[in-house]
């Protein structure tokens, strides 16, 4: 029989690393090895990650080999390794959500993600780094320093979750987890041409998820492949007591829809506002021969108008900063984390407002302040009472949309990869990078970003998003693989086999 | 054009206990005025009648079963604590001088 693998360790699907061990070709602990031999090789480029437990990872490795040895049933990830989002607590690790305020602090408890990935025999390789508290579409936001792009490394991995995407683009690991509040998980998929959905909000526990915006948050799963994205989205997922807007109900079959891949007679509505100006030509140029390829496969490619998503930019940036200002108000220097001026002298006040003021960087104050003046007396109804009339308005014109079609799709985001150092401190020109990704973070449904090769002008990745009703996220899984296959069939390898040697 | 001042910035900062330096305080005041003007533009629906929502998916009346289950690792907390003693938290001054 012709064996499972082929070729270098790091570079396979986790699918692939998991039926190679189950055909006993390779162990869970030298899988892991490469990738923490490979983190060694190339991260001091790349810094995808800002913390690694090479013990701990193999050690978990060896657990896995040792119970599949006495033929234990082992989950379907058993053994592969993951890079986790570091705003995700993991009991004794360090988790510094890209802050200085959390510098050294290590968790007391594990995040519901973290005990289901421990369930599930996934091997966690360490954290990874990120915009200050989500708050970035670049990383550069990162106490820590940016992580770069391995497709070209003086460009950004898209944010917050740069790490996560960075890590799996440069093959330190296979799967990787994020976190989705107006895009973080799919922008650093689509520039660093990778998968990455967000999952229904509820589908996935936000138990032991360090808070931005607690109506917008989400963890997702991020991978090379859609069926990756997939097993990983069914070992996550699911009802948590711990969270009480976690949704009580099955989990879609996410990895059967993934399976299944047929898009004949789906209807696919393609979204009239987020396209055209302010999108750069090989965004549009590869989004548009990416929806003939889905007419190719059959789908009925309809398009669909969602006249308040121009709207959904201001409401984002009014909702998100009003509940980051409250949600970051735990960060007091009292009971964990940073403590300045503290000299016995000096009051409580004096050493909260000394330690936020060193601890956090530009962008975490700049949202706070914005946050305090949305909900101020006087603004309150104009700004934050106004979003939230904005948020109905972009749910209804989703209800609509999906009245007409099945599934919904735009670019991703709207450029490729800029440069590090371009729009740092121009946060206006920094927002604009979610323009797209934005209203279903508002409006809670789910949404998936799948590469669609590169831009003629640059050659960097674009990807295509994918949107679908609230619990509805097998329709993601369904018409990614579909796309994604057509498009592997039509280049004859994976986007991410393009990737520059690092 | 919104206009925050220097001031309103200051006053900002001190109700998020923010210790802003000088040069911090004139850079927010531009910039927020800025993206304040931006974001201004969700007053252009104000006229209609519409419910706001604060919450995607409504949930109500959320339950669990009142079990007790252990607390945090006690030794893990404080190990944790920028500054611990008697086994309590231990805080800055919290009243004035008088």
């Amino acid at each position: 029989m012709a064996p499972v693998m082929d070729g270098d360790l790091v570079r396979q699907d986790a699918a692939t690393l998991a039926s190679a061990m189950q055909a006993g070709e390779v162990s869970s602990a030298e899988i892991t090895q490469a990738c923490l031999d490979r983190i060694d090789a190339v991260d001091g480029e790349v810094h995808a990650f800002l913390y690694v437990d090479k013990d701990a990872a193999l050690a978990s490795a060896r657990v896995v080999d040792e119970q599949r040895a006495s033929c234990a049933q082992l989950g379907p990830l058993a053994g592969v390794p993951l890079a986790l989002k570091d705003v995700l607590t993991m009991r004794g690790v360090p988790t510094t959500c890209g802050s200085r305020i959390l510098e050294g602090w290590r968790p007391p408890y594990d995040s519901t993600v973290v005990e289901r990935l421990r369930e599930a025999g996934v091997v966690i390789l360490g954290k990874t780094n990120m915009d200050e508290f989500a708050m970035g579409s670049s990383t550069e936001h990162s106490a820590y320093g940016p992580t770069r792009n391995p497709w070209d490394l003086e460009r950004i991995p898209g944010g917050s979750g740069g790490g996560s995407a960075a890590a799996l683009a440069a093959f330190e690991a296979p799967l990787a987890i994020g976190t989705d509040t107006g895009g973080s998980i799919r922008q650093p998929a689509a520039v660093t041409g990778t998968v990455g959905v967000k999952p229904t909000y509820g589908g996935v526990s936000r138990y032991g998820l360090v808070a931005l915006a607690s109506s917008l948050d989400q963890a997702g799963p991020c991978a090379r492949t859609v069926m990756d994205a997939a097993l990983l989205h069914q070992a996550i997922a699911g009802h948590d007591p711990r969270d009480s807007t976690s949704i009580n109900a099955p989990v879609p079959d996410v990895v059967a829809a993934a399976r299944n891949a047929d898009i004949r007679g789906m209807k696919i509505g393609l979204v009239r506002e987020l396209g055209g100006e302010g999108y750069q030509d090989g965004v549009r140029q590869r989004f548009d021969e990416a929806v003939t390829v889905l007419t190719d496969l059959g789908a009925e490619v309809v398009e669909v108008s969602c006249p308040n998503f121009e709207y959904a930019l201001a409401a984002y940036y009014l909702i998100l900063p009003s509940e980051a200002s409250s949600n970051l108000a735990r960060f007091d220097g009292m009971r964990y984390g940073l403590r300045v001026g503290d000299d016995d002298q000096a009051s409580v006040e004096e050493v909260m407002s000394q330690t936020r003021e060193a601890g956090f960087g530009a962008e975490v104050k700049r949202r706070i302040m914005l946050g305090t003046y949305a909900l101020s007396s006087g603004y309150y109804d104009a700004y934050y009472g106004q979003a939230q009339k904005v948020r109905t308005l972009i749910s209804r014109d989703f209800a609509a949309a999906f009245d007409q079609a099945d599934v919904l799709i735009s670019p991703t985001a709207p450029t490729t990869a800029f440069r590090i150092g371009e729009k740092v401190d121009d946060p206006l020109a920094m927002y604009l990078n979610d323009i797209a990704t934005i209203p279903v973070n508002l409006a809670g449904n789910c949404a998936m970003s799948v590469p669609i090769g590169l831009a003629p002008e640059d050659g960097l990745p674009v990807g295509l998003q994918i949107m679908a009703p609230a619990l509805a996220d097998d329709r993601l899984y369904r018409a990614g693989s579909a796309l994604e296959q057509a498009l592997v069939d039509k280049w004859g390898h994976e986007l991410i086999e393009e990737v520059p040697a690092l | 054009m919104a206009q925050i001042s220097r001031e309103e910035v200051q006053h900002l900062a001190h109700l998020a206990r923010l210790e802003l330096t000088d040069e911090e305080t004139a850079h927010y005041a531009e910039q927020l005025s800025a993206i304040v003007d931006a974001v201004a533009r969700v007053s252009d629906v104000a006229a209609q009648d519409i419910p706001p929502t604060s919450h995607p998916i409504p949930v109500t009346n959320v339950f669990r079963e009142d079990v007790a289950k252990p607390g945090l690792p006690r030794d893990e907390v404080a190990a944790a604590a920028p500054s611990w003693e008697d086994d309590r938290f231990k805080v800055p001054r919290i009243l004035g001088e008088d």
